[in-house]
C-alpha cells in the first residue's frame, strides 16, 4: 500500500527573492514584538501597554520623533559604515571602540581650547573625529593585512582598550578642574557644539548628516566601480582576485570607511547632545549598529530605516523605564531577538519552503 | 617569598579556569567545523543562571548544572539557526552574544547585589598540608579540577577515540563525511551543545567561585579571549592550558601591579589582557601556513546535505 | 537462472528545476564490468548516488540479488556489499591514509587495520603508506586509498565514478589490471565513464544515459567508438577540425624560467617554467590535476602577485610584475579553471559578470562611474554570438548549466578581441555541443592571428586542438614539442614523471 508522506523541505531558489529580502526585516520586527509581549506577560506587565510604550509612543509626539532621530543618528552613521564592510566580508565588530576613539580625538580641540569661539573649531573636530575612528580601525587593518590576524577579535579587543582609555582620560588628565571631582571633561564651548535646528527640539546638524549620508552612499555603491568591487569581493574573493581587485586594498578601504564613520558618529555625539566627554559616552551604539546593518540588509538606505526603527526601541525603552518601571535591559534582549529572527528569515530569501510528497511502499 | 609564589599560582589558576572551560568547548565546536562567536553571550547566560540557581537552592552543585544547561540552551539557538536554517555563522554568533548580554542583564536584575557562599577550595587532610606542593596540587576549588579533567578528556577524545576521529573528519570535509554516511548535522549539533555547556560552566565559575556575585557584563570579554585562545592553541587542547595560564598570569600581574602602585594608571594596567590577546593573535597568525594547517578546513562554512 | 546482483527498475529522481533521472532500468550480473555511459549532466552521478544511499530515489525500485530493498544511507549500502570510489574523492585531507580508511569501516583496532590495509594493498598491487597525510598524496594515490578502503569491506559491487580522469594512461592500465582481477574473483563493477575506448576495452555491458533517460543497452565490443558516441550524444559527432597552422615568428607570450611558490596550503610550486606562444599557434599543456596548473594560471594572470623569479612577456612587454588588469590591457585574456567563484560570481547577474573582467578593456568605466547600459548591450552580444541559453541578461550566473556558463565566460573574453587567450580546462564537465562550440571559437580566434594557451587534463582535447604540446608534472614543464611528433604514450610518461630531467629523458627516448 503506498503511503503518502507530506514533508516540508527547503528548495534553493534560482534567484534570491527580492520581496523576501525586504519582508524578512518586517517579519523579524513583528515577531520580536510578539515575543516581547510574551516576555512582558511573564514579567507581570500588561503586554499591550508595554508594547505601546516601546514601539508606538515615541512616534506620537514631535519631541518623541525628534528624540528618535537624534538617537538614530549615530546608529545610522555606524550602521552604514558597517554594512559596507560586512558586504565585503570584513567583520569589523569594534565600531564601539572606533566611536570612542573618534569622540576622544575629535573632542581634543574643544577641551584644549575651551574658551575658543573660532568657527573653524567645529570642522576641525569633525575631521579629527573621522581620523580618530580611522586610526583605531587602522590597527586591525594593519594587523590583518600584515600579519593575517583575525579582524573580529582584534577590533573587539580594542573596544575594551578604548573604553579604558576614555575612562582614564576623563578621570585623570582631561578631567574638568571645576567638576567637583566627577569624571568628565569641561563642557565644550558653544563654537564647538553642533547647531540645533529647531529651538525646543534636540535635532542638530549631525542628525541631518546621518540622514543624508546613506543616500549618497547608496548612489556611490550602485553606480561606481568601487561599489561593484565591494560586492564581488564579499561574494567571491577568488573572483575578485582574478579580476584584479586587491584584497589588502579592500580590507583597508572598508575598515577606513567603517572606522571613519564610527569616529564621526562619536565626535558628533560628544559635540551635540552631551557637550563634553563622560565615561559612558555610548550606550553601546557600536554594537547595536551591527544589528542596524543586518536589519537594513547591508544596504545604506536600509541602515537608515533600521537605525530609526532601533532608535524607537531605545527611546521606548527609556520611556518604559520611567512610566512602567520596565528595566532598560529589555532593550538589549529585544535587539538580540530581532537579529535571531532576521537571520532565521534570511533563509527564505535563499530557499523556498515546499511541500513534497514521498511515496513509500509500506510493508 | 614562597608564600607569594604559591599564592600567585593559586590565583593564576582561578583566573585561568573560566578560560579553560570556554576555550575547550569552543575548540570542540570548531573542530567539528562550526565557528561560534557567541561564547561571551553564553558565558554571561551561564553566569547568571548559575548564580540564580544557587541563590534559590543554596546548592553550588545545582548552580554548576544550571550554568551548563543554560549554556546548552543558548548554544542550541545558535545551532538551530546555523545548522538547520543555514544562517551565517559569524552573524549568528554575534547575535548570540548580543542576546546573551541582554538576557543576562534582564534576568540578573533581581540578583544584583546579592551574595552567595563562594565555592571553597578543597582540603584533604595531610595532602593539602604538604609543604609547597600541597596547596598547589590539592588546594584548589573542585571546579578547577573539573576544568583540567575535561581538558584532558578532550585531548584524549580527539586523539584516541573513534568518535573524536569522526568529529575531526566532519570538520575537515563535511561533504566527504556525508558521502561516507556520517550524520554531519547531528554531530555538529552535539559539538555546538558541548561548546555551550562549557561556556556556561565557565560563566558559572565566574559568578560562583571567582567572584561570588552577579554583575552585568561580568565576563568582561573573557568569551572573546577564549576564542582567541583557540587560535593561539592551534586547535590543540594541550596548548589551551598553556594559553589560559598565560592569561591568568597577565590578569594577576595586572592586579598585583595595581596594588603595588607602580605609578602606572589603573586603566592602563586593565588594558593588559586585551592588548596581550592582540599581541598573541599577531604572533600566532603571522605564520599563516600553520594556522591553515591546523584550522579545521570547513570552519565557518554552512553545510546542507542534498537528499 | 542466477538472479542479477543489482537491478534498478523505473528509478526517478527530481531536483528543483530538472529531472535528473527518469524511469531508469539497469541490471548488473555477478562478475560483470558494467559501463554506465553518458555525457556530463546525463544523470550518471545522480543514479549511482542512489545506489550508494547518498541520495534517495523519488520513485522506482532497487533489487539486490532479486530482493526489493531500500538503501537509506551509505552505511547500509556498504553492509549490503556495495562500495564506491567517488570522482571527487570523499577523503579527509588533514588525516592520514589509515584514518581515512578506518573512517569508512566499522569501528576497529587501528593496529590490526594497518596490517589488513597493507595486506590488501599488496594483494592487488595498490601501493599505499598508511601514515602519510592525504594532502601530500598525488591524485593516483588518493584513488588507491578509496579503492583499498572499498576492498577491505569485501564488496560484491564496486562503483567507480570516472576513475581514469585523474590518471595517466599508464596508471589507467594498472587500474584496469586490478579491476579485471576483482571481476575474476566474482565481484561486479559499475564503471562510470564518458571515455569510449576504455569502455570498449574493459566493459562487458553498457547502459547509456542521455538527458536523464536510459537510451540504450549494448555490448561495447560490438560497437565502435563512433557508434557509442552517437548513442551517448544523440547525434553524429564531428571530431575537432584540423586547421592549417600559419607560420609566424611573432611572439605573443614568452615565459622564461618562471618560478612561483603556491599560496595554497597544499599546492604545487611552479619551477623554472619556460615556453613561448606565437601568433596563430595553440600551445597545449597536458597534465593531471594538481600538478601546478592552477598555480601556473595564477602566475600568468598575475592574481597571486609577481613570481619569485623568471619573467613573463605579453606582446613583447614585460608583464612580470603587472597587476591582472594591466596584463589584460596588453591584450591578454584569461579563462580560469573554476567557473563559479573565480571566473564568474554565482549570485551576480550575467550583466555584472560581463563587467567583471571586461570593464577596463572595453571602456565601460568613466571617472569611476560604470556605464551599465553599455555593459548590458555587451552582454546581449555575448549571449547571441555564443548561443548562451539563459533566461535573460539579468539571470544569475548560478542559474546557467555548466556548458552554458562556460560559453558565456569564453565569449566574454573572446569578444574583447584579445591577442592572447589563456584557457584552463576549457571543456571540463561541459556537454559535447558546448565543447565543440568552445573549441571552434578558440580556433577562430587563433586563425585571426591571436595566440592561445590551453591547459587541459583531457588528452583528446590536447591532441585535437593544439599545435604544440608540453606536459606539466609536479610544477615542472616539459619542453613543448609539435603535436605531430609526440605520442599519447610519451605524454602519458611525462604526466607521471617525477621531475624535469627524467621527464625529458623519457620523451627523448
Amino acid at each position: 500500500m503506498p503511503l503518502e508522506m507530506p514533508l516540508l523541505t527547503l528548495e534553493a531558489r534560482a534567484t534570491p527573492s527580492a520581496s523576501a529580502a525586504w519582508l524578512s526585516p518586517l517579519l523579524a520586527l513583528t515577531l520580536t514584538a510578539i515575543t516581547g509581549a510574551a516576555i512582558f506577560l511573564v514579567m507581570g506587565k500588561s503586554p499591550g501597554i508595554a508594547l505601546y510604550i516601546y514601539f508606538i509612543e515615541p512616534l506620537t509626539s514631535w519631541s518623541g520623533l525628534s528624540e528618535v532621530l537624534v538617537k538614530a543618528g549615530p546608529l545610522i552613521l555606524i550602521g552604514v559604515g558597517l554594512s559596507i564592510g560586512f558586504r565585503a566580508g570584513i567583520w569589523n565588530i569594534g565600531a564601539e571602540g572606533q566611536f570612542i576613539a573618534g569622540a576622544l580625538l575629535g573632542s581634543a580641540p574643544a577641551i584644549f581650547f575651551y574658551e575658543s569661539a573660532n568657527p573653524l573649531i567645529l570642522p576641525l573636530m569633525m575631521l579629527l573625529g573621522i581620523l580618530g575612528g580611522m586610526g583605531w580601525a587602522a590597527i586591525p587593518a594593519v594587523l590583518k593585512t600584515r600579519f593575517n590576524a583575525n579582524e573580529i577579535l582584534v577590533s573587539l579587543m580594542l573596544v575594551y582598550v578604548a573604553e579604558l582609555l576614555l575612562i582614564h582620560l576623563v578621570q585623570g588628565p582631561w578631567r574638568n578642574p571645576q567638576g567637583w571631582g566627577f569624571p568628565g571633561t569641561r563642557m565644550f564651548p558653544d563654537a564647538a557644539l553642533l547647531p540645533v535646528l529647531f529651538s525646543g527640539y534636540r535635532i542638530h546638524l549631525g542628525t541631518i548628516i546621518a540622514i543624508v549620508l546613506p543616500l549618497l552612499v547608496w548612489f556611490a555603491l550602485a553606480k561606481t566601480q568601487f561599489g561593484f568591487q565591494i560586492k564581488v569581493f564579499g561574494s567571491a574573493p577568488l573572483a575578485a582576485r582574478h579580476a584584479g581587485i586587491g584584497e589588502k586594498r579592500m580590507i583597508w578601504v572598508t575598515l577606513m570607511i567603517g572606522g571613519g564613520l564610527a569616529g564621526l558618529a562619536g565626535v558628533i555625539e560628544a559635540s551635540s547632545t552631551i557637550g563634553q566627554l563622560v565615561p559612558k559616552i555610548s550606550p553601546g551604539y557600536g554594537f547595536t549598529a551591527i544589528i542596524v546593518a543586518f536589519l537594513g540588509r547591508l544596504h545604506p538606505v536600509g541602515a537608515l530605516l533600521a537605525g530609526i526603527a532601533i532608535a524607537v526601541t531605545y527611546i521606548g525603552g527609556e520611556g518604559a523605564q520611567i512610566s512602567a518601571g520596565l528595566p532598560k535591559a529589555v532593550t538589549g534582549l529585544f535587539q538580540g531577538i530581532i537579529l535571531f529572527y532576521l537571520l532565521a528569515f534570511d533563509l527564505l530569501t535563499r530557499y523556498r519552503l515546499t511541500r513534497i510528497t514521498i511515496s513509500k511502499s509500506a510493508t | 617569598m614562597t608564600e607569594l609564589i604559591i599564592a600567585s599560582i593559586m590565583t593564576i589558576m582561578t583566573a585561568a579556569t573560566p578560560l579553560i572551560f570556554a576555550a575547550t568547548g569552543e575548540l570542540i565546536c570548531e573542530k567539528s567545523g562550526v565557528l561560534n562567536l557567541g561564547v561571551e553571550g553564553m558565558m554571561l547566560i551561564g553566569a547568571v543562571f548559575g548564580f540564580a540557581a544557587v541563590t534559590v537552592t543554596g546548592a553550588p552543585v545545582l548552580g554548576v548544572f544550571a550554568g551548563a544547561l543554560a549554556g546548552i540552551f543558548a548554544s542550541l539557538i545558535f545551532g538551530f539557526l546555523t545548522l538547520s536554517l543555514l544562517s551565517n555563522q559569524v552573524a549568528t554568533g554575534l547575535a548570540l552574544t548580543i542576546f546573551g548580554t541582554g538576557l543576562s542583564a534582564l534576568f540578573g536584575l533581581e540578583y544584583v547585589g546579592k551574595t552567595i557562599e563562594q565555592i571553597e577550595p578543597i582540603h584533604i587532610p595531610l595532602l593539602t598540608d604538604l609543604p609547597i606542593v600541597g596547596r598547589i596540587l590539592f588546594g584548589h576549588d573542585p571546579l578547577i579540577y573539573l576544568a583540567i579533567a575535561i581538558l584532558g578528556l578532550t585531548a584524549w577524545f580527539l586523539r584516541r577515540t573513534r568518535a573524536g576521529m569522526v568529529l575531526r573528519a566532519v570538520g575537515d570535509s563535511d561533504y566527504s563525511a556525508h558521502a561516507i554516511g556520517y550524520p554531519v548535522i547531528a554531530i555538529r549539533y552535539a559539538a555546538v551543545a558541548f561548546g555551550g555547556a562549557m561556556a556556561g560552566l565557565g560563566g558559572a565559575y565566574l559568578s560562583l567561585a571567582y567572584t561570588p556575585l552577579w554583575a552585568e557584563n561580568m565576563s568582561a570579554g573573557r568569551g572573546w579571549i577564549a576564542l582567541a585562545l583557540v587560535v593561539f592553541a592551534s586547535w590543540r587542547p594541550s596548548r589551551v592550558l598553556l594559553g589560559a595560564m598565560l592569561f591568568g598570569g597577565i590578569t594577576i600581574l595586572q592586579l598585583n601591579a595595581q596594588a603595588a602602585g607602580f605609578g602606572i594608571p589603573a586603566s592602563y594596567m586593565s588594558m593588559l589582557p586585551y592588548i596581550a590577546t592582540i599581541v598573541v593573535l599577531v604572533l600566532i597568525s603571522r605564520d599563516s601556513t600553520r594556522i591553515r594547517l591546523n584550522a579545521p578546513a570547513c570552519l565557518g562554512r554552512a553545510f546542507r546535505a542534498e537528499r | 537462472m542466477i538472479p542479477a546482483l543489482l537491478e534498478l527498475r523505473g528509478i526517478q529522481k527530481i531536483f528543483p528545476g530538472c529531472i535528473a533521472n527518469d524511469d531508469i532500468d539497469l541490471t548488473i550480473a555477478p562478475g560483470e564490468i558494467h559501463a554506465l555511459l553518458g555525457e556530463n549532466g546525463a544523470g550518471k552521478s545522480t543514479l549511482v548516488k542512489m545506489i550508494y544511499g547518498v541520495l534517495r530515489p523519488d520513485q522506482g525500485e532497487i533489487l539486490w540479488r532479486g530482493e526489493s530493498i531500500q538503501i537509506d544511507n551509505p552505511a547500509s549500502a556498504r553492509a549490503l556489499g556495495i562500495g564506491m570510489v567517488f570522482q571527487h574523492f570523499s577523503l579527509f585531507e588533514s588525516m592520514t591514509t589509515l584514518e581515512n580508511v578506518a573512517l569508512a569501516l566499522p569501528a576497529q583496532n587501528l593496529d590490526l587495520l594497518r596490517v589488513q590495509l597493507e595486506k590488501t594493498a599488496n594483494e592487488y598491487g595498490l601501493k599505499l603508506h598508511p601514515d602519510r597525510y592525504v594532502y601530500d598524496l598525488s591524485m593516483g594515490e588518493r584513488q588507491r586509498i578509496e579503492i583499498v578502503r572499498c576492498l577491505l569491506q569485501d564488496p560484491k559491487l564496486l562503483i567507480l565514478d570516472e576513475p581514469t580522469s585523474v590518471l595517466t594512461p599508464q596508471e589507467s592500465d594498472v587500474l584496469f589490471e586490478t579491476l579485471r582481477k576483482l571481476v575474476a574473483e566474482g565481484r561486479s563493477i559499475l564503471y562510470i565513464s564518458h571515455k569510449l575506448e576504455e569502455v570498449r576495452a574493459l566493459c562487458g555491458q553498457a547502459t547509456i544515459l542521455r538527458g536523464g533517460k536510459r537510451v540504450d543497452n549494448c555490448v561495447p565490443v560490438e560497437e565502435t567508438a563512433q557508434s557509442l558516441a552517437e548513442k551517448m550524444i544523440g547525434r553524429r559527432v564531428e571530431p575537432i577540425q584540423d586547421r592549417e597552422t600559419p607560420m609566424s615568428t611573432q611572439k605573443r607570450l614568452v615565459v622564461s624560467n618562471l618560478s612561483k611558490r603556491s599560496d595554497e596550503l597544499h599546492g604545487t610550486d611552479i619551477q623554472d617554467v619556460t615556453f613561448t606562444v606565437h601568433a596563430g599557434e595553440i600551445l597545449g599543456i597536458a597534465g593531471i590535476a594538481g600538478n601546478g596548473q592552477t598555480e601556473l594560471m595564477a602566475a600568468l594572470t598575475g592574481e597571486t602577485g609577481p613570481p619569485q623569479s623568471g619573467s613573463i612577456e605579453i606582446e613583447n612587454q614585460d608583464a612580470t610584475a603587472m597587476a591582472p588588469m594591466d596584463r589584460r590591457q596588453l591584450g591578454a585574456v584569461f579563462v580560469p579553471e573554476e567557473r563559479i567563484g573565480q571566473a564568474a560570481v554565482s549570485n551576480l547577474s550575467l550583466i555584472q559578470n560581463s563587467f567583471l573582467t571586461s570593464g577596463k578593456r572595453m571602456g565601460f568605466i568613466s571617472a569611476g562611474i560604470i556605464d551599465w547600459s553599455a555593459v548590458d548591450a555587451y552582454t546581449g552580444h555575448i549571449l547571441d554570438r555564443f548561443d548562451v541559453r539563459a533566461t535573460g541578461r539579468d539571470a544569475l550566473a548560478s542559474s546557467l548549466s555548466g556548458g552554458n556558463l562556460q560559453k558565456f565566460i569564453v565569449g566574454r573574453e573572446i569578444l574583447q578581441t584579445p591577442q592572447l587567450i589563456v584557457v584552463s580546462q576549457p571543456t571540463w564537465g561541459v556537454d559535447a555541443g558546448a565543447a565543440a562550440a568552445i573549441h571552434e571559437q578558440i580556433q577562430g580566434l587563433v586563425a585571426n592571428g591571436a595566440a592561445a594557451l590551453v591547459i587541459s587534463q583531457d588528452l583528446d582535447e590536447i591532441f585535437g586542438l593544439c599545435d604544440q604540446i608540453a606536459v606539466i608534472s609536479q610544477g615542472n614543464l616539459s619542453t613543448p614539442r609539435p603535436a605531430a611528433e609526440i605520442t599519447t604514450e610519451a605524454v602519458g610518461l611525462l604526466m607521471g614523471a617525477s621531475n624535469h630531467a627524467s621527464g625529458d629523458a623519457l620523451a627523448n627516448a
